[in-house]
């Protein structure tokens, strides 16, 4: 367990404060975060099935020397972007695209690097018909079994299965202001409580923070996440380097071993 | 039970629970189904407790299911009990009284079976356990049944049924979806045979897991099959939406179901497909 702590942190934030950080205007990009951290990014596009989310930007890049594919999930800055990209919901083609490059990266031995804010898996009426949970399920399906490491940090909202389609793989990291959720504490209150406005307390419940989900065992890190982008993009840069630099270590079968009892021990 | 958020989608509404269906088997002596809404004489429903216009299967227990199912059965992990990871408020209670309605310890029932000579794992969920939600023992048993079946060179069966994640589990009952999927990743690399049939209601994260990851997938007649819930998606996209969307028929429709199998039909089919799906190929 690492925590990339420089300084003390201040009074600990409520999980209802944490909630609000992890959906500020102002918290970092994936275009930020994709720009920052990796040199030469190229962009690739489609799910090779007749479409292209633009919720899920993918692609390659360079840490240092090393290739790596590069999957996020981007909400969109302008009105319109929003619209396009259902405000972080990639669709099933999204799932489909992303699980495209997945694979692309274990054929040319390129560790994977996702970047993850969704409220979740975008529930219209399309992604029905589109199959969501069917996509969603090829991705767990598959990622259990990609040979190249698998490195997801959580940099806003962890939203679900929406969420876990991109994060199932060997190290999950999140920044200080993040969270990764079974469902959003709105809905989750609305559910058990029939009442979405006691969403603070089912924030606390839930233990959505990434000070709890670090105690549980569900992620391997926290990030310290000042209010410079560039010193977050230099936090994240140096877990990044140090996970590549163990994982690329291990023989593919090790990945894979350890990558199952991860999960296993839930 | 859903799996997303719903801070921009559902303003303020509950998202109700079809009280209909969950009438399961209603005790009158008529009966109108859910699905079609024709009436009919309560002992018409027979032993496989469907509607006799529609076909459609009412909710029933997975000890209820059995009877009918296989020729053997042994269970398995009965006794596996929830170590309550959140400590969370008052579900020591409501786990109790699901137990004691269902004889199980949660919301699945496993074990190894047999139709005719044709042993296989089989694990059947329980709409009616805290309706079916995945919870870490459900996902354990479900984990467990595929070792268990990669180790004995046995196909899998499963009966799905569920709201979704189990809600007083958090995130660990989201991390049940990465751990069966290991398991039926590993069962399918060792050349097994997995049949899912999708029952009334198979949703969120279940669907978007095991659910859909079987080598054939069966689902029963107008089962309600998907991701999100029928109320959220109107809220999504702020238009009403058709009352079969997430019915079976309309999913196979879209390439997501290979066929639609009543209950009289299941015991016959399912043996046919473990005889038809060995794993060096070919009939017995």
């Amino acid at each position: 367990m690492v925590s990339i702590f420089e300084r003390k942190p201040k009074a600990p934030k409520t999980a209802a404060e944490i909630v609000k950080a992890a959906r500020a205007e102002d918290k970092i990009t994936a275009p930020e975060l994709i720009k920052g951290l990796f040199k030469d990014f190229f962009e690739l596009h489609g799910d090779r099935l007749g479409e292209d989310d633009p919720a899920i930007i993918g692609g390659i890049g360079l840490v240092g020397d090393q290739p790596v594919t590069v999957i996020a999930i981007d909400k969109g800055k302008t009105p319109e972007e929003r619209i396009a990209k259902h405000f972080g919901g990639p669709t099933p083609n999204g799932y489909r695209k992303a699980l495209r490059l997945m694979k692309q990266a274990e054929k040319f031995k390129r560790p994977i690097i996702t970047l993850i804010n969704t409220a979740g898996a975008y529930p219209g009426r399309s992604a029905e018909e589109g199959g969501q949970g069917q996509a969603i399920a090829q991705n767990l399906l598959e990622m259990s079994a990609i040979k190249v490491p698998i490195i997801a940090i959580i940099f806003g909202e962890g939203g679900s299965g929406g969420a876990l389609a991109l994060a199932a793989g060997d190290k999950v990291y999140m920044l200080e202001n993040s969270m990764y959720t079974v469902l959003s504490p709105e809905g989750f209150a609305s559910i058990l409580w029939k009442d979405s406005s006691r969403a603070d307390e089912a924030a606390e419940v839930m233990q959505v923070t990434p000070q709890s989900l670090l105690k549980h065992g569900i992620i391997e890190g926290i990030i310290e996440e000042p209010s410079s982008h560039r010193k977050v993009i230099k936090n994240v840069s140096r877990v990044i380097e140090n996970e590549l630099a163990l994982l690329t270590s291990l023989t593919s079968r090790e990945l894979i071993e350890r990558r199952h009892a991860r999960f296993r021990k839930f | 039970m859903q799996l997303f958020d719903e801070l921009k989608t559902l303003g303020h509404k509950h998202v109700k629970a079809n009280k209909e269906a969950q009438q399961k088997v209603p005790t009158g002596l008529w009966i109108s189904c859910p699905k079609c809404h024709k009436s009919f004489y309560h002992k018409d429903l027979g032993i496989y407790q469907a509607c006799p216009s529609c076909q459609y299967g009412f909710r029933i227990s997975a000890r209820e299911r059995l009877a009918w199912l296989v020729d053997d059965f042994k269970e398995m992990d009965a006794t596996l009990q929830t170590k309550d990871p959140l400590d969370f408020p008052g579900y020591q209670a409501k786990l109790a009284k699901a137990q004691a309605s269902t004889k199980l310890n949660d919301s699945v029932l496993t074990g190894i079976a047999k139709i005719g000579k044709k042993e296989f794992a089989l694990g059947i969920m329980d709409p009616k356990f805290i309706m079916g939600s995945l919870g870490t023992i459900t996902g354990e048993k479900i984990t467990r049944l595929f070792e268990e079946a990669t180790r004995k060179n046995l196909a899998v069966v499963l009966f799905t049924a569920s709201g979704g994640a189990r809600m007083q589990e958090g995130i660990f009952s989201l991390m049940q979806m990465a751990k069966v999927s290991q398991a039926v990743k590993n069962h399918s690399n060792a050349g097994l045979f997995y049949l899912t049939v999708l029952t009334d209601p198979t949703t969120g994260g279940v669907t978007a897991s095991f659910a859909m990851q079987g080598d054939i997938i069966l689902a029963e007649p107008r089962a309600l099959v998907g991701f999100a819930g029928k109320r959220v998606i109107e809220q999504t996209i702020h238009q009403r939406v058709p009352e079969d969307l997430q019915d079976a028929e309309t999913v196979l429709k879209e390439g997501f179901i290979d066929a639609i199998v009543p209950r009289a039909k299941q015991k016959e089919t399912i043996a046919w497909l473990l005889a038809t799906n060995q794993k060096k190929g070919g009939h017995q």
